[in-house]
């Protein structure tokens, strides 16, 4: 059912007014996902709350907690001979130590934009004589399909498509947040996507040994209000819960089919979080059995020394420790024209999204 | 662009801030002139008494077939509509073909009529042109360049410099619709509903706005970087701030929904068979009647109005309340990973 423009102005207020009411003292709720943060951002919904609520982002835009190692190797394997990089738009413009797939793709370099992972194994059946390698970054979301996509390349026999993978997988970033000495959040705006892949039972343990309230959100303005509004409630109540506020889409058990093939091509293991450092059990690897399609084994790369760039601050902000504007780079050395770090490229990283949408440029009446 | 090492990336030709920015660093320094300096769509030249509109453009579409049309008729439109945002009746073009080798001679041939049935629709002249075939891989199946001359309606004065406060802003109708016309056609993707691109000559309901509503201020088609983009050029050429409604700009459903997934905003989507329109409240009924009986622009909307706050500024107030930044766009939009 779409609501009508007055239908969803009148919501808006309903939840704006709730959330002014119940705001009683300073809370920081962190929107875990680099799309709810663009979203947040796009219908304006910083301005509807009270100075009392803090929107911070999370660890939750792929693109951004990709370490440089990971886009280094990817610039290794796009400079091997007759190779093609097939990969999502979002990671052209990610500086490494050194370069960018972007700045590789003006030299030559064989870089392809692909809008589904099934795309790659297109590329490759039609180039039997290259080796295809795509980019397998994103989380719980998009893994699946990836995995799906390596089922088909050993269906189809194709022996030139390779996955570099740096897929991740949210609850233990979240985990590491809860854990860490600095780390003041009040509440938990979680992705509706990867909920909807893994269901609820990963990330029960928020409420239930943490003591901190989380609502699994959808990606609409009303959705993300209507969430703030439930997170208000429980913060009020003194009495953290899971709350299923997507129950459109997210189904209490998820999707056990698309967690199947995704246990059956990947086996979690530690890995590197841009501005975290390891997180247990958080990374994705090609299992034994597919190991064969892993580019990084495959492919004679010659790789520069990855080096993290100088005074970035996303790790910070990834952690929500710091809000983008805390940054000395942000907005002078640091812009979408050049950027510094991976959260001023990405579509959902959150300097970006400060950037784009000028916090307090926009005062209007 | 001072760095020796630099390269030109595929963010230079989206029509956003790079693309500002070469033309600001490497063009315009170079060819300074007065006509360039306006930086409208086509130059305004005066030549033996008569008020002549030029442009040019140049077409490298893929795919070149698309729902709605092809490379041809794009470059016949692109040209006319460029002509008649300034302002000017659109009379005769010139077109230059860049043509690879092995190109099917069956395709050429349906561009070509497509180009003529469109100068035809438009009313105007293909009247000299040019033919390069190059070695296969040097281009990627063919190119058109177009240039276009036109002559000034009289008592019309289409500038940034009239855009005023409180004058209202209309659109012709759904944005967007090009843009993902041809991506979906370029990347297959299946839509539930398929989305046909807006390409269209305009000059014959621009012509009808402009001579019975000579007060217009300002015009412009909202091509590469979308709505966005062209609001913010106009906005900092005129000094002035913009305050849109998102609810009442018109984006089909299915382009927002391709949107979603993809991560990209309607607002940034190219067009090519829509125009904006400023001009102060007292007229934009009149506008929006001249509009609506065409079918090219049956969905026109005042979207919003120009505001004396906001200097060089675009805002959006959204469907729940809150106003946020229309910036330029940066770089290409890409889609994204989830």
């Amino acid at each position: 059912m779409r609501l009508t423009v007055e239908e969803t102005g009148r919501a808006a207020r309903f939840f704006a007014d709730g959330i002014k009411r119940m705001a009683s003292r300073p809370v920081r709720i962190m929107e875990v996902c680099g799309t709810h943060t663009v979203a947040i951002f796009r219908a304006g919904i910083r301005q509807l709350l009270p100075p009392e609520v803090e929107l911070v982002s999370g660890p939750g835009c792929p693109v951004c907690v990709t370490p440089n190692e990971y886009i280094d190797t990817a610039i290794a394997c796009s400079r091997c001979p007759d190779t093609v990089i097939a990969t999502f738009g979002d990671m052209l413009r990610v500086p490494g130590s050194q370069s960018s797939l972007m700045a590789e793709k003006a030299q030559g370099a064989d870089i392809r934009i692909v809008y589904s992972p099934l795309d790659s194994l297109r590329i490759a059946r039609e180039n039997p004589g290259k080796k295809v390698v795509f980019l397998a970054v994103g989380f719980e979301t998009t893994a699946p399909t990836a995995a799906a996509t390596v089922l088909q390349a050993e269906q189809q026999g194709l022996e030139n498509f390779f996955v570099l993978s740096a897929h991740k997988l949210a609850p233990p970033a979240l985990k590491a947040i809860l854990a860490a000495p600095d780390s003041r959040i009040d509440g938990f705006l979680l992705p509706g996507h990867t909920a909807a892949i893994s269901g609820l039972a990963p990330y029960r343990f928020v409420a239930e040994e943490h003591r901190v309230p989380a609502v699994v959100t959808g990606f609409e303005a009303l959705d993300i209000l209507q969430a703030i509004y439930l997170l208000l409630k429980q913060i009020a109540a003194g009495q953290p819960v899971l709350v299923n506020q997507y129950r459109r889409v997210v189904k209490s058990a998820g999707n056990p089919a698309a967690m199947r093939v995704l246990n059956q091509v990947y086996r979690p293991v530690d890995t590197v979080w841009r501005g975290f450092g390891v997180i247990a059990g958080s990374g994705l690897r090609l299992t034994a059995a597919y190991e064969r399609y892993d580019a990084a084994a495959a492919l004679p790369l010659v790789k520069a020394v990855s080096r993290e760039p100088a005074g970035c601050r996303c790790g910070e902000v990834l952690r929500g420790l710091i809000v983008p504007a805390g940054c000395p780079h942000f907005g002078q050395s640091c812009t979408p024209e050049h950027p510094v770090g991976a959260c001023m490229v990405s579509v959902e990283g959150a300097c970006a999204a400060w950037y784009k949408y000028g916090q307090g440029r926009w005062h209007y009446e | 662009m001072n760095n020796r090492d630099e390269r030109i990336l595929l963010g230079h030709g989206s029509g956003g801030r790079l693309s500002h920015d070469l033309i600001k660093d490497i063009l315009l320094p170079a060819f300074a002139n007065p006509a360039l300096a306006e930086l409208h769509d086509g130059a305004r030249l005066t030549a033996g008494g008569a008020k002549l509109a030029f442009t040019t453009d140049s077409y490298v579409v893929k795919p070149r077939f698309f729902p709605g049309g092809n490379i041809g008729k794009l470059a016949v439109c692109g040209t006319v509509n460029d002509l008649a945002v300034c302002g000017a009746r659109p009379l005769y073009l010139s077109t230059g073909f860049i043509i690879e080798e092995g190109l099917p001679v069956s395709e050429l041939r349906e561009i070509v009529l497509a180009m003529r049935e469109t100068a035809r629709l438009a009313g105007v002249y293909i009247v000299t042109g040019d033919t390069k075939v190059v070695e296969k891989g040097a281009v990627d199946g063919m190119y058109i360049n177009t240039a276009g001359i036109g002559l000034m309606l009289p008592h019309v004065d289409i500038s940034a410099r009239r855009v005023k406060p409180g004058q209202d802003i209309i659109v012709s109708g759904f944005l967007g619709d090009h843009a993902i016309a041809v991506m979906s056609e370029r990347h297959g993707l299946t839509l539930p509903e398929k989305i046909t691109s807006d390409c269209a000559p305009l000059n014959g309901l621009i012509q009808a706005i402009l001579t019975e509503v000579p007060q217009v201020a300002m015009l412009r088609d909202p091509t590469r970087g979308g709505l966005a983009t062209t609001l913010n050029e106009i906005a900092a050429d005129a000094g002035l701030g913009m305050i849109l409604e998102e609810s009442a700009i018109p984006v089909r459903p299915e382009v927002a929904a391709v949107c979603d997934i993809l991560g990209f905003d309607p607002l940034y989507l190219a067009n090519e068979g829509k125009v904006i329109v400023f001009v102060e409240k007292e007229y934009s009924e009149k506008v929006l009647t001249i509009m609506k009986k065409d079918p090219l622009a049956a969905s026109a909307r005042v979207i919003g109005t120009v505001t004396g706050q906001l200097r060089g500024q675009v805002a959006l107030r959204t469907t729940v309340g809150g106003i946020r930044l229309l910036d330029m766009l940066t770089g290409e939009q890409l889609p994204r990973i989830c």
